[in-house]
């Protein structure tokens, strides 16, 4: 699967299934401060992914208060 | 080939988001109806508004701001924006696009005040010529300019899209220091007075991920990018350490802010209008302030008399808070 990374914007190839949670602990991302988009639609942790897929994981967290 | 995933709690249709602090999973539909159930409930039990107020969003082009602008305008509330360029390079041009193009397509009005062509600074020059961290400078100059053009333009009530994580974790730093005056401060509500307008938070009972989640939902583009200037700010050190505690144990970061509303702040009031009452006008704009001259005109007049410095030139180069 092809999978778009935000701050700073970079893409990887990852193959073989699995769900958003393994990937996001694979990528040692943090469940609580991102958000999973496969094909253009949001998908929630125990989602699967394959390696036909396009996902964005787009970081949630600013910085301002 | 996908498998069958989690099922909304609500109508048990596919799930587009887990929110592990409601141990629950939600559709795009039921997702949006409990974002907006939230917002409700902290609007009505801090009566943050009502329906005849005359109302100004502080818009960034991030999420949190251009989701509560659309959250309030769908709930019926009469809703400009307020677009402060801050000359932060690159970024600021972008974000003012994503304001822009939000309020455009909406047909919404959105005013736009900018600090190079209206005060004769941007924020990079603003740290460099007062030796502050890039974010103090800049929250200075917002915190002033909402103010000032909430008042100018005659607006009851002056909307900021601060959630969930932002609140916790200046609760957090707060607390590390136990900064008394700070904490009585941090309310979801600020009435008008003294010359400030009345200020809300309608978004405190969301977090960012739910706010990010409101915007791809309902197709609203933002700006992702996080300001160059904010990279290594304690703040988002405070919200990852939040973060951390909120993986073990999902509910802590609400539990921590709604319970501190309910239980601690109460005990605060007396020394929130303590130090406003000792408030006199700024000789120079008129403003409230503790000395002659208010922190924003101290910083404009410093900031504006130096040569502009770059962006790149600030990047990374921490000083005072």
């Amino acid at each position: 699967m092809k999978v778009l990374l935000r701050n700073p914007t970079r893409e990887l190839t990852i193959e073989g299934k699995r769900s958003v949670n393994a990937l996001l602990a694979q990528l040692d991302l943090p469940r609580e401060s991102h958000l999973v988009i496969r094909n253009g639609t949001l998908v929630p942790g125990d989602a699967d992914l394959t390696d036909d897929d396009v996902v964005e994981i787009r970081p949630v967290i600013s910085g301002g208060a | 080939m996908v498998a069958v995933g989690s099922k909304c709690r609500t109508c048990k249709a596919p799930a587009i988001i887990d929110l592990p602090r409601h141990n629950a999973h939600f559709c795009a539909e039921h997702f949006l109806e409990l974002c907006r159930r939230q917002v409700v409930k902290a609007i009505e039990k801090f009566e943050m508004l009502s329906k005849d107020d005359k109302v100004l969003v502080a818009v960034s082009g991030g999420k949190d701001s251009l989701a509560v602008w659309d959250l309030l305008v769908e709930l019926g509330y009469q809703a400009d924006g307020l677009y402060i360029g801050l000359g932060i390079g690159d970024y600021s041009d972008t974000s003012a696009d994503y304001a822009r193009n939000f309020a455009t397509a909406r047909g919404l009005r959105l005013i736009e005040v900018s600090l190079r062509d209206e005060y004769g600074y941007d924020v990079p020059t603003a740290s460099r010529a007062t030796k502050r961290v890039p974010c103090s400078a800049c929250g200075i100059s917002k915190r002033h300019l909402f103010d000032s053009e909430a008042l100018k333009g005659g607006y009851t009530v002056l909307v900021t899209g601060h959630n969930l994580d932002d609140e916790a974790a200046v609760l957090f730093g707060n607390t590390l220091r136990w900064d008394v005056e700070y904490l009585a401060r941090q309310l979801p509500v600020l009435p008008a007075r003294n010359g400030f307008p009345k200020k809300v938070k309608p978004l405190v009972r969301l977090t960012e991920r739910e706010m990010a989640a409101w915007c791809i939902v309902r197709g609203i583009d933002y700006l992702v990018e996080e300001c160059p200037m904010a990279v290594g700010n304690k703040h988002l050190a405070y919200k990852a350490a939040l973060n951390e505690i909120e993986r073990q144990s999902p509910g802590s970061k609400a539990a921590f802010y709604l319970n501190f509303l309910d239980n601690m702040a109460p005990l605060l009031t007396g020394i929130t209008a303590a130090a406003t009452d000792t408030l006199q006008e700024c000789t120079s704009c008129g403003a409230p302030t503790t000395g002659d001259l208010c922190a924003f005109c101290r910083l404009a007049e410093k900031a504006a008399a130096h040569e502009p410095v770059p962006v790149e030139l600030v990047l990374g180069k921490g000083r005072k808070r």
